[in-house]
């Protein structure tokens, strides 16, 4: 956008005090408006929405219908769900677990071997492509005949693992695929928290012959915590909501060992349209989820730094 | 949640002592060093390859891809993969190279993909401008309530709105059409009033108050003013917007049902779902998935820099 708009550059900062205390209050509605429209009618009303919904019985053709706790007395009651909730946890478990570990790891390396551009590039690429893209890519990989992955597993001498296939295999490898499309872009969230550390406290380190893996221990970790605390609460959050990689590779089999809890929510929605089932079950994912994130806060004191 | 982005240095006012971005890199030899060269060629290995896979399984003939799955490189190189995603093949022709047989729109989806990317893009970082303007520039009463407020809506995930707003997209009537897809993520979300917030904060006051002495009035200011001096967040916040929409599958395959929506993640979906169960068109999928993820890729080389950069900048997403 080119702009026309000059100030005249003699004039010096100090400007005279405005002659009327200024109010925008009308300018100031019509510029947050289509913000606020957007804010209250798909945020803060579905969010109300949701919650109603989950005590009535609707199929989307006729009204909804209020039938109080019923959703939440057959959700309490309903093996699937457990099922869903238990796989659902299992799979952030691994996944937070694995892509924490590794993006440390590569955020650190980046950080003592080369801070260039292109290699935080190359990392980052595999974000730049959907969840679908990941995990069509991996179906081909992994696939139990025919893919590289599995070649090579038999090439070196080992046994075929049926990666999508198997029930003790499927979650693990789903989460794998995951981690590859964002373990870069942790690596870069942690890459840049490594930045606020002072360069003085590793020199200080050094004069006192500490080794690399000691000042890791001492330094960096203390000092991240914060950002690693704020990764960790996005990551866990983002990871609870899997979805599209499930929908690609199992829906949700075999049998019902992939089957996360949105993709069951999905499912109770869209297949049988049980609309009040379907978000009754999101009320309690959304529990879920703030609850976890109040002790994530609490426990990681995310808002503190040991800095100064 | 307290997020520690300072707000970003403008080019207004004395510049901090600049750090050093390179400090000199050690270059002597060390075991250490290696094997930590060796892991980072192994990430970078990891990153790249499934990207190389798609390539030589899209350049390679089906039929072929039964014997041939150690070879590195193309089996049997053809376009073959590539034509049936442009529907070049008939019907037969596909069905005899291993393809599911049916013409498959792909000109449509990434058009209905740029359409749904390009109205959620714009529409909501110029909204999201405006309001964070607003929210960091204008004198109004229980401003900072207000904002206390958006901030809040940080703390709904996405999925929890999703069923709720499908069911009223259908009242809209708008199900099956791009702005149906559009139309949520259109008006604002609450991290990018947020971040724009934390830019127009940064900018010098006086800049702005001497315009206003000469008498242009605040809208102008915006527009002429706040706007020009803020394009790099702003284009920070399109590109990384309009990714993100690009691969949102989710909510777009909630509400398209057939080809006048769909979008490109959904139509690979389907795609997926149209291949012989037994003995997939797999060059034909790997072709699919490639062009799908390509726009993208391209963008990425275009401004990698930049999306490199903001990351960590606006560490919360």
């Amino acid at each position: 956008m080119v702009t026309t708009t000059t100030t005249e550059p003699g004039r010096t900062g100090r400007a005279e005090k405005p002659q009327r205390k200024r109010d925008d209050t009308r300018l100031a509605l019509l510029f947050i408006l289509p913000a606020l429209i957007g804010f209250l009618v798909f945020m803060v009303w579905p969010t109300l929405r949701g919650i109603y919904l989950s005590f009535t019985r609707f199929n989307l053709l006729t009204p909804p219908e209020f039938n109080g706790l019923d959703n939440y007395i057959r959700m309490a009651q309903d093996p699937v769900f457990w099922n869903s909730m238990r796989v659902t946890v299992y799979y952030v478990v691994v996944n937070i677990a694995l892509q924490t570990v590794v993006a440390l790891i590569i955020a650190v390396m980046m950080q003592r071997l080369t801070r260039r551009t292109w290699l935080r590039g190359i990392v980052l690429a595999p974000y730049l492509v959907s969840n679908v893209v990941a995990a069509m890519v991996f179906l081909w990989i992994l696939d139990y005949q025919l893919g590289i992955g599995n070649t090579l597993i038999a090439a070196i001498g080992l046994d075929r693992i049926p990666f999508l296939s198997s029930d003790t295999w499927v979650i693990p490898t789903i989460a794998l695929i995951n981690v590859w499309r964002h373990v870069g872009y942790t690596a870069l969230l942690i890459f840049a928290g490594l930045q606020t550390i002072p360069e003085t406290m590793y020199e200080a380190g050094r004069m006192d012959g500490a080794s690399e893996p000691r000042m890791f221990r001492s330094i960096t970790v203390p000092l991240l915590r914060p950002v690693l605390a704020l990764v960790l609460i996005i990551t866990v959050v983002g990871s609870f909501q899997v979805f599209d990689t499930v929908a690609i590779t199992t829906r949700g089999g075999p049998v019902d060992s992939s089957r996360v809890l949105q993709y069951y929510i999905y499912d109770v929605a869209f297949g049988r349209f049980q609309f009040g089932y379907a978000s009754a079950m999101s009320v309690a994912l959304l529990i879920v989820l703030v609850v976890i994130t109040f002790i994530q806060y609490r426990v990681t004191r995310a808002d503190t730094s040991d800095l100064n | 949640m307290a997020i520690d982005t300072a707000p970003p240095a403008t080019t207004v006012g004395p510049t901090p002592p600049a750090r050093t971005v390179d400090p000199p890199e050690p270059k002597k030899f060390s075991f250490g060093r290696a094997l930590a060269w060796l892991f980072m060629i192994l990430v970078i290995l990891a990153s790249l390859f499934p990207f190389y896979w798609m390539l030589r399984t899209a350049l390679s003939s089906n039929n072929a891809l039964y014997a041939g799955s150690d070879d590195l490189l193309p089996v049997q190189p053809s376009w073959g993969g590539f034509q049936r995603v442009f529907g070049l093949q008939t019907g037969q022709e596909a069905i005899d190279a291993g393809g599911a047989g049916q013409p498959i729109n792909f000109w449509r989806y990434l058009f209905n993909s740029v359409v749904v990317s390009t109205l959620v893009t714009a529409g909501q970082v110029f909204f999201s401008a405006m309001a964070a303007y607003a929210f960091a520039r204008l004198q109004w009463k229980n401003r900072e309530k207000w904002f206390a407020f958006f901030l809040a809506g940080l703390m709904i995930p996405a999925i929890f709105t999703l069923l709720p707003n499908f069911v009223l997209i259908k009242q809209l009537g708008l199900v099956d059409t791009l702005l149906g897809i559009a139309l949520p993520s259109m008006l604002m979300t609450p991290f990018a009033v947020f971040f724009l917030r934390q830019f127009f904060l940064g900018i010098s006051k006086e800049v702005e108050e001497a315009a206003l002495i000469d008498g242009a009035s605040k809208v102008r200011v915006f527009f002429r003013l706040i706007l020009p001096m803020s394009t790099a967040p702003i284009a920070t916040l399109a590109i990384l917007t309009y990714i993100s929409t690009w691969n949102e599958y989710f909510w777009a395959l909630m509400v398209s049902y057939t080809d006048r929506s769909r979008v490109l993640t959904v139509a690979l979906g389907v795609f997926k779902s149209q291949t012989p169960q037994t003995g997939p068109d797999w060059s034909g999928l790997m072709a699919a998935t490639l062009v799908a993820a390509l726009p993208m890729l391209l963008l990425f080389m275009v401004f990698a820099k930049r999306i490199v950069n903001s990351i960590g900048f606006s560490g919360i997403k």
